[in-house]
């Protein structure tokens, strides 16, 4: 066990050095965000009709927003584990005495530090361009740890999705015709009562949906129904299934 | 070379005694391996004695990297049994990944790393700590003539440097065997020559070495035995000497004027050459042992027949050869890569 803690912090490290040499990608987690917070509040958000609860669109928008920005974090495992089972990386990973679940546990790990960055990012961009917290300092520190465990979630779903897919580029468009319709039919950008009935169906049983909520009776204090422990069910369930199935396929992987 | 000797330890005297006693360094019997439909290794049978370099030759697709990734733990068998420094590769799987090296086809580095974190990471990943592996690393660096280049990213590498690189990183461990998949392919003639010198210091050392290759000048030069596997079956094993008795002697490649005339060329040549002669295009091939006066021979009898010759040459046995000679076929078939990408 303690082979699996010394190995998953060596390859999270590692992938987080290889971030600072990848500047690229590092402008992914912070400046793409930003720039989507400011198209939404200021080319949507005159559009779009809040409920009466929330001051403006930017308290409804930024818990949704960053909801939306935690799960994509992970696509830099998908891209990054790829590029490894290409570059013949995962062989030598699997050809080493290391502990089995420490390239993928390791890999997952860097992201939550990537993810803690990107929402720090985002929350800053949010406090200045006027949104406020209506909360208690737990509830603040809940709801990012809500975010976190949500996005180490996704980045387990996105590990699978790494090691299963031909090519990197496979991987980022399938990621998106996975990830974006699932973001966008939630309450993440607008309330859920504008859609059509259809879609408002499956917006109410879509997990972003709950933690969406959950973030928004966290952070501004809506009001939470099931939402906030339902959101911790859902994440700590991706999670168990996700993990076993990406582990297992990397005992597996083919590599080159 | 003084650079050298910070690793003339080689093997650990304790990782030695693993292969203590007339054991095999790697002992291979009835190993097959199928993908779906596809038998890659079909009752693959190899061993290998300790501090000897083994050749696995064969064409692209004959099954030499799915019976590298078996021998490495990277892949089970499907039946057969593969004992390498005396551990079988499913049952102690774990202990036997302390005893090997991997250098694969592809440079299997970070090229977002640099060379020297590169080589730590892999020495802390064998369980050394920070100190030990950086001590290792720098070693390494100087062994493989990195050093200078130590702390840029391995992006910046040449493909000469980076599968020095890669060799450095199979070596942390000093493991006792040490398997390199096609380790030249797709390297300059002089990366080539610095990779081949850099196996045989590695083999003086005491190290057993399993090196797959589709070359077989480079098996030739490195392996005291060699096995030639085809679509997943031994077709020919013994020393690059014996192997070239099997195949025959060097080839007599005549280029004629006028393709009409092959066949008259290929009677005419048939009682100098030690098999049939073969027309293929313009030109008409024979094996032939090197003598003296056998091209000149060759172009009395052609201009004595009315044949008229292009261009003659004599050429060492090419792998085509020996798999012409062996299998029928030649080498290279389009239908041969299904194995590599499974």
């Amino acid at each position: 066990m303690s082979r699996l803690v010394t190995d998953t912090m060596i390859v999270a490290e590692r992938n987080l050095v290889r971030l600072t040499r990848a500047p690229d990608l590092l402008l992914a987690f912070t400046v793409q965000p930003v720039m989507f917070v400011l198209l939404f509040v200021y080319v949507f958000g005159g559009a779009i009709v809040v409920p009466d609860f929330y001051e403006d669109y930017t308290a409804f928008l930024l818990p949704g927003i960053i909801v939306q920005n935690i799960a994509f974090g992970g696509f830099v495992t998908a891209l990054g584990l790829n590029e490894d089972l290409h570059k013949g990386l995962i062989d030598r990973f699997r050809s080493l005495p290391m502990a089995r679940a420490a390239v993928l546990a390791g890999r997952t790990l860097a992201d939550v530090a990537t993810n803690t960055l990107s929402v720090l990012v985002l929350l800053v961009t949010g406090l200045i361009i006027g949104f406020s917290f209506n909360a208690s300092i737990v509830e603040i520190l809940v709801g990012l740890g809500l975010l976190l465990l949500f996005g180490y979630a996704f980045s387990w779903v996105f590990a699978l999705l790494g090691l299963i897919v031909s090519s990197p580029e496979a991987a980022n468009s399938l990621g998106f015709i996975a990830v974006f319709p699932l973001t966008f039919i939630s309450s993440a950008f607008v309330p859920v009562e504008s859609m059509p009935a259809a879609l408002q169906w499956f917006a109410q049983i879509n997990p972003f949906t709950i933690v969406v909520d959950a973030m928004r009776a966290l952070w501004v204090g809506a009001p939470a129904g099931n939402s906030i422990w339902e959101a911790f069910v859902w994440s700590i369930a991706l999670i168990a299934v996700f993990a076993p199935l990406a582990v297992a396929k990397y005992r597996r992987a083919a590599g080159n | 070379m003084t650079t050298k000797a910070t690793d003339r330890a080689g093997v650990d005297p304790g990782e030695r005694d693993g292969l203590a006693g007339s054991e095999a360094a790697i002992k291979v019997s009835g190993l097959t391996k199928s993908f779906g439909q596809v038998r890659a290794l079909d009752g693959v049978d190899l061993e290998v004695a300790p501090g000897t370099v083994l050749g696995l030759l064969g064409p692209n697709g004959a099954g030499k990297t799915t019976a590298v990734r078996v021998m490495t733990t990277l892949l089970k068998p499907d039946a057969g049994e593969v004992r390498v420094a005396g551990l079988d590769v499913v049952h102690d799987a774990a202990k036997l990944r302390e005893r090997i090296g991997l250098a694969g086809q592809y440079a299997a580095i970070d090229e977002n790393l640099t060379g020297q974190e590169n080589l730590v990471m892999v020495g802390r990943l064998y369980g050394m700590t920070r100190a030990a592996a950086t001590t290792r690393a720098t070693e390494l660096l100087v062994r493989f003539e990195l050093t200078d280049a130590a702390k840029r990213p391995a992006k910046t590498y040449s493909g000469g440097m980076r599968r020095r690189l890669d060799l450095g990183a199979a070596l942390v461990a000093k493991p006792p065997v040490l398997f390199l998949d096609e380790p030249t392919t797709g390297l300059d003639p002089r990366s080539r020559l610095s990779v081949w010198t850099t196996i045989e210091e590695l083999v003086a050392e005491g190290r057993t070495v399993l090196l797959s290759t589709q070359y077989l000048d480079e098996a030739d030069r490195l392996a005291d035995t060699i096995v030639v596997i085809d679509k997943g079956r031994v077709i020919a094993r013994g020393t690059p000497d014996e192997l070239k008795d099997r195949v025959g002697g060097e080839r007599l490649e005549v280029r004629l004027t006028d393709v009409a005339q092959a066949p008259v060329a290929a009677r005419t040549l048939a009682p100098i050459s030690d098999e049939p002669p073969v027309v293929e295009l313009d030109a008409v091939k024979l094996t032939v042992r090197r003598r003296s006066g056998i091209i000149v021979e060759a172009v009395r009898r052609l201009d004595e027949a009315g044949v008229g010759v292009d261009d003659i040459a004599l050429r060492r046995p090419t792998l085509d050869d020996v798999f012409l000679a062996l299998t029928g076929h030649a080498a290279e078939e389009p239908d041969g890569e299904q194995e590599e990408a499974a």
